[in-house]
């Protein structure tokens, strides 16, 4: 299907294709295995200026979009799923200070992130505040000219690799949601450190640690919009992300249809190709039709971020869910697809089941994303019967 | 440092199918590309400007369609492209294109390096670098598979030999053929992409490079080509089974049926 991308993001999806073919697919089993984090994939990625594809041009970047954003994370994707997370995870780092940051900020963050010369992490999660946000126990607390935080963040990806970490934390407790504030945090800032490294199911070239903060001192500029903003600052994070996230899960269940149909093409059994069976061109026909809808859903909501629509909370919400969900539905067919060779992980069908996973986990999960699609659909209702 | 690379677009094939009727290349639906060893030449290029700051000028001689090729070269970094096209230089040999491309050379002035792949993928003769650098009266040296140094009006580089390789010092100008040992090249840029897209492409045909009539195109050209043709495809082999006498006994009948 032609999405009329426009001449830029087309030179921005190619570029990042041959990348993903050339560099990442030959290297992608291996850092499955070894759980190691791609550095020089990262260099080859910054070298083609791809970091910056979302930044506007007055801070180094080449001035897209999401929709930018997304065509690398699924190009990225087709080829490795965690992988793509070293961008992707820079993305979602990088939004606060893009959407919130203060034009001081914006120029010393930036640049570097736009260039590939740093990465970027967020930090929201802890171990009891996953779905509930609002119950985070991690403080900030302020002291003349700096804020002190304390608490541990879990489960951040690129944590220990990244530069920028922007942490959400709680400026008023007594205050719930609305007491939380956004901050930006400096690697090698005292008081800051990083836990094990975590062992995945999927998404293994991922790097996810814990950050931990203790008398983290940091200087009062570093704090993103107002205190008190924190939550909508994470909120509209997401709303900007979540296509994001969709994208990567349209990637990984794409590249696990190429390779579906490529092993029904050449399998042989009965003496002929399985893909001559009405049973595995049922399979094909239904896996690729749910991948074009959910990257059709995936791009419609770019296009809506990209034109300035302000409130896109339910249709990212749809996007993340959907290509969330179909992901694990194709990848699991692919695997099937394949049979016993599927099962086996010198096979490539297996990874991409074990990607997959967490695109239903992360930024929300995909009940959480019912949830928001529901009270939407009450709260527009409500509005029209009033 | 003034670089120039000068490449040549191809076909994307190194099965170039031959018209059996017409004893002509096939190019239909065979898409264009850099020659791969040019690509080399480009990537070497793009380094020693980065090394010792400077300017890199691709040039290439060939029909107008070769300015994607050019266009190409300067996503890859490079700052100028130059296209040498005229219908006065078709059915250029190695020597009128050579020459055809030294006139053009001269006309873009002053240089220190001239950068050339070892040879193209199509016509594999390996002759247009170093008949350039005679045309311009200036040192050669091929299949350089690293430059060590270049400074005080010198350059000293590596030529790959059969076993290991020679360390060969020349004055500069100066122009070298590269071999694909020397790098690994780098892939385009998106500024790099977007720079190539609004480039203006420099053409200059017969008369703006100051050449002689009768050196270029096919009447330059001293090369006849009498016969292009395809060798028979190669029969399979036959396998023979046995014990070692058997097979003795086997291998001399057959050797006795073909030679007898």
């Amino acid at each position: 299907m032609d999405y009329l991308f426009n001449e830029q993001q087309v030179m921005v999806r190619d570029l990042a294709r041959k990348i993903a073919q050339e560099k990442i697919k030959p290297v992608a089993a291996h850092y499955d295995e070894t759980e190691e984090f791609a550095w020089p994939i990262m260099k080859i990625l910054a070298d083609s200026d791809l970091f910056g594809v979302y930044i506007p041009e007055v801070y180094g970047g080449l001035g897209g979009g999401v929709t930018e954003m997304c065509l690398v994370t699924e190009e990225l994707s087709k080829a490795c799923g965690g992988i793509a997370l070293g961008f992707a995870g820079t993305g979602l780092g990088t939004f606060p200070i893009l959407l919130y940051g203060s034009e001081e900020q914006k120029k010393k963050y930036l640049p570097d992130i736009a260039k590939g010369k740093k990465l970027a992490a967020f930090c929201i999660t802890e171990a009891e505040a996953g779905s509930d946000a609002g119950s985070i126990k991690t403080t900030a607390k302020k002291d003349g000219d700096h804020y002190i935080l304390n608490g541990t963040k879990q489960w951040i990806t690129n944590a220990g690799e990244a530069e920028v970490y922007t942490v959400i934390a709680m400026t008023d407790k007594t205050k719930g949601a609305r007491g939380a504030s956004a901050f930006i945090v400096e690697k090698g800032t005292k008081g800051m450190e990083f836990g094990q490294k975590e062992k995945k199911l999927g998404i293994r070239a991922s790097a996810t640690r814990e950050v931990i903060f203790t008398d983290c001192r940091i200087p009062r500029e570093n704090l993103i919009s107002k205190e008190g903003m924190g939550f909508i600052v994470a909120m509209k994070t997401f709303d900007n992300s979540r296509p994001g996230v969709a994208a990567q899960a349209v990637g990984i269940a794409a590249g696990a249809l190429d390779v579906a149909i490529d092993y029904a093409r050449k399998r042989i059994q009965f003496g002929q190709p399985i893909s001559s069976f009405q049973a595995i061109q049922h399979m094909l026909a239904d896996m690729a039709t749910q991948v074009e809808a959910a990257r059709a859903l995936v791009y419609a909501t770019a296009k809506m971020v990209d034109a300035g629509i302000k409130d896109v909370a339910k249709e990212s919400a749809m996007a993340k869910l959907f290509a969330g969900d179909i992901s694990m539905k194709v990848t699991t067919d692919a695997v099937q697809v394949l049979g016993g060779y599927g099962y086996m992980r010198e096979y490539p069908a297996e990874k991409y089941m074990r990607d997959a996973k967490i695109t239903q986990i992360y930024e929300g999960t995909n009940q959480i994303q019912r949830n928001v699609i529901a009270a939407h659909l009450i709260k527009e209702s409500l509005k029209a019967s009033k | 440092m003034n670089i120039i690379v000068c490449i040549k677009q191809v076909p994307n094939t190194t099965d170039v199918k031959i018209d059996p009727v017409k004893n002509t290349l096939i190019r239909e639906g065979v898409e264009s590309i850099i020659n791969p060893f040019d690509t080399y030449a480009i990537e070497e290029a793009v380094r020693l400007k980065e090394r010792f700051t400077g300017k890199v000028t691709v040039i290439t001689m060939g029909p107008p369609q070769a300015e994607s090729a050019l266009k190409e070269a300067i996503s890859l970094g490079c700052d100028e492209g130059i296209l040498v096209s005229d219908r006065k230089f078709a059915g250029s040999d190695t020597w009128a294109t050579s020459y055809t491309l030294s006139c053009a050379i001269k006309k873009i002035g002053a240089f220190d390096i001239i950068l050339c792949g070892k040879q193209a993928s199509d016509g594999d003769t390996a002759q247009v670098g170093p008949g350039i650098s005679t045309h311009l009266n200036i040192p050669q040296v091929t299949y350089v598979k690293k430059i060590e140094e270049i400074k005080d009006g010198k350059a000293r580089v590596e030529r790959m030999m059969e076993e290991g390789y020679d360390v060969v010092e020349t004055p500069i100008p100066c122009l070298f053929t590269i071999v694909k040992e020397i790098n690994t090249p780098r892939l385009p840029s998106l500024k790099g992409m977007m720079r190539a897209k609004s480039a203006k492409i420099v053409q200059w045909t017969a008369a703006d490079i100051n050449c002689t009539p009768g050196n270029i195109g096919l009447d330059g050209s001293p090369t006849r080509v009498v016969k292009i043709f395809t060798p028979a495809p190669r029969k399979g082999g036959q396998i023979l089974k046995g014990d070692t006498t058997e097979l003795a006994q086997k291998i001399g009948d057959l050797l006795k049926d073909i030679l007898i």
